[in-house]
């Protein structure tokens, strides 16, 4: 089967800011695929080309073998797209909005009907069908968002940064029904800087920094070829951080150290073994497993959230 | 060049649920304001007047009253009900990502701001007929002309909501352009009460052929001067329709 998403030397341009920097990247049917990357990475301007609402600057872009700068209309028919902005139309009821939506769309009423209520009850908000959006919460808007992209039965939805401003229980709830969705075989494209996100909901991923592309694979993959299994935090008291470097150093271990944030100091893929009894200098000593932000981190020294 | 579909027409008819849905709180206003004016100036300040021409004062209002109302309503729905939407609500950036275009968007603004204004005309009309004004049977032509100059008024406030920095910026559009058209384009006064200079200037109001027109049909004094009057009005919905097209895509595609 070929891509459902195809770009090549793909360039995004804001006068004078280059926000997606000659990008390459193929997206499979069936996929939950992944753009990761920290704020300004170039993410929502990938998805807006991909969603044919943001003009191409250079490169090519197909989607569902269609070019987005020829064939927008054909294109945007068989999408659906949860914005990062919530923009759910507050004049109507839930129930409204989705029959109007489907309008958009040219889908006859009585199907529209048969179709709000599928996906109203598919994200628990069949009992909201009449309430005026702002007697939703937070998390309801969320789920209608979504239940609203799917009212055109879409090939690919995207998603940008769907669960951000959520609490975890409502995060928890949406990446369950995103699940859900790929098993029923939509493609799911979203963009996220929660790397908990990626693992959990992407088959695979991009890893975004700048409007370049870093990494690309699997998560648990990626997670192994860049940092290994585990990852050693030797947290140390204030002060204590030069002290400990030169012990280190002493021992012929300088080059251990992975990164460092503060007073904590990170270990790629060792045990506390490896270190001997220095490890009895620390303040605390947390051994867990490696995750895509030590990825990111390894990658661009820089932490994915701050 | 991006030019509108039809598909224009879904906009239009999401704006149609939501007025209907709530109707009263959008309606009235509209209904109450020409009534308290045609009762306060035409009975009224009337009363002082006398005659203007052949006419009582009211007669000599009311289709004034009608078109500038249809001006109103349609520029209130484009600049601050376009705004609302546009920036707020983000409801065209939600419209946009399925496959309905930009230009789509805003010509059904325009459509459903003439609509508007055709009923505000229809309303005035009725009202009017219970305050006894006596209309030729070319009356019935009065609400296009309130269509035209909803299309007109819709099209140049579209082009300034397409520029406007923030909804504060209408105010400036309102006392500067809005207000000045109303009191200046021969609804209160006939313009040859007005110095020579400023009757030219009137003249070129856009509101000022569509009062023409409105006066003419409402008693039946139809003359081929008034295709000049259609012509202007034509002419200047194509310009500023045209030109919002050109400046919504420019601020809302990036």
């Amino acid at each position: 089967m070929p891509p459902v998403v195809e770009a090549r030397n793909l360039v995004k341009k804001y006068q004078n800011l280059t926000a997606v920097d000659s990008i390459n990247f193929q997206i499979e049917a069936g996929e939950s695929f992944g753009f990761l990357g920290p704020n300004g990475a170039g993410k929502t301007s990938t998805i807006k080309m991909m969603g044919c609402v943001s003009p191409v600057s250079g490169g090519s872009l197909f989607v569902l073998g269609q070019d987005v700068t020829r064939e927008p209309r054909a294109i945007k028919e068989k999408l659906g797209v949860v914005p990062q902005r919530e923009n759910l139309d507050p004049d109507l009821t839930v129930g409204q909005n989705l029959i109007v939506y489907a309008r958009y769309f040219n889908i006859p009423r009585p199907v529209a009907q048969a179709r709000s209520k599928e996906v109203l009850e598919l994200f628990n908000l069949q009992d909201r069908i009449k309430s005026p959006i702002a007697t939703l919460s937070d998390g309801m808007k969320h789920r209608l968002l979504i239940a609203r992209a799917l009212i055109n039965q879409p090939s690919i939805l995207f998603l940008d940064e769907p669960t951000t401003g959520l609490d975890p229980q409502a995060r928890l709830l949406v990446w369950q029904k995103l699940s859900y969705l790929q098993s029923q075989g939509i493609t799911i494209v979203l963009s996220t800087h929660n790397m908990e996100e990626a693992s959990q909901l992407c088959n695979r991923l991009i890893i975004m920094h700048l409007g370049k592309i870093l990494a690309e694979g699997a998560p648990a993959e990626m997670v192994k070829k860049y940092v290994g299994k585990e990852v050693l935090e030797l947290r140390l008291s204030t002060g204590e951080k030069p002290g400990f470097l030169e012990k280190l150093k002493q021992s012929g271990m300088d080059g251990a150290v992975s990164a460092e944030v503060g007073d904590t100091l990170y270990f790629f893929d060792r045990n506390p073994a490896t270190l001997g009894n220095l490890t009895s200098l620390a303040r605390q000593v947390v051994q867990r497993q490696a995750t895509l932000e030590d990825v990111f981190f390894k990658l661009t020294g820089k932490a994915l959230e701050e | 060049m991006n030019y509108p579909s039809w598909r224009a027409y879904r906009v239009w008819q999401r704006d149609r649920d939501v007025f209907f849905r709530m109707w009263k709180a959008e309606f009235i206003p509209y209904f109450v304001e020409p009534l308290v004016i045609l009762t306060a100036l035409g009975f009224g300040l009337g009363g002082f007047i006398g005659l203007v021409g052949q006419q009582n004062y009211l007669q000599f209002l009311t289709p004034g009253i009608v078109v500038a109302y249809a001006m109103f309503t349609a520029t209130f729905e484009c600049t601050y009900g376009s705004y609302i939407r546009m920036e707020m609500q983000r409801t065209f950036d939600a419209i946009v990502s399925t496959p309905l275009s930009i230009e789509d968007v805003i010509t059904g603004e325009i459509l459903w701001g003439a609509t508007r204004s055709l009923m505000t005309s229809v309303a005035i009309i009725l009202v009017a007929l219970a305050f006894k004004v006596v209309p030729a049977p070319s009356v019935v032509l009065v609400p296009l002309v309130a269509v035209l100059t909803g299309l007109m008024f819709g099209s140049i406030s579209m082009f300034f909501t397409s520029l406007a920095p923030a909804i504060s910026s209408f105010n400036y559009f309102f006392t500067l352009f809005i207000t000045p058209i109303y009191f200046f384009s021969g609804v209160f006064f006939p313009l040859s009460n007005l110095p020579p200079v400023f009757q030219t200037i009137s003249s070129f109001l856009p509101l000022a052929p569509a009062v023409n027109l409105s006066r003419a049909f409402f008693y039946g004094e139809v003359h081929p001067g008034l295709l000049w009057d259609v012509a202007f009005l034509l002419l200047l919905t194509i310009a500023f329709f045209l030109a919002s097209l050109v400046t919504m895509r420019r601020r809302l595609i990036k």
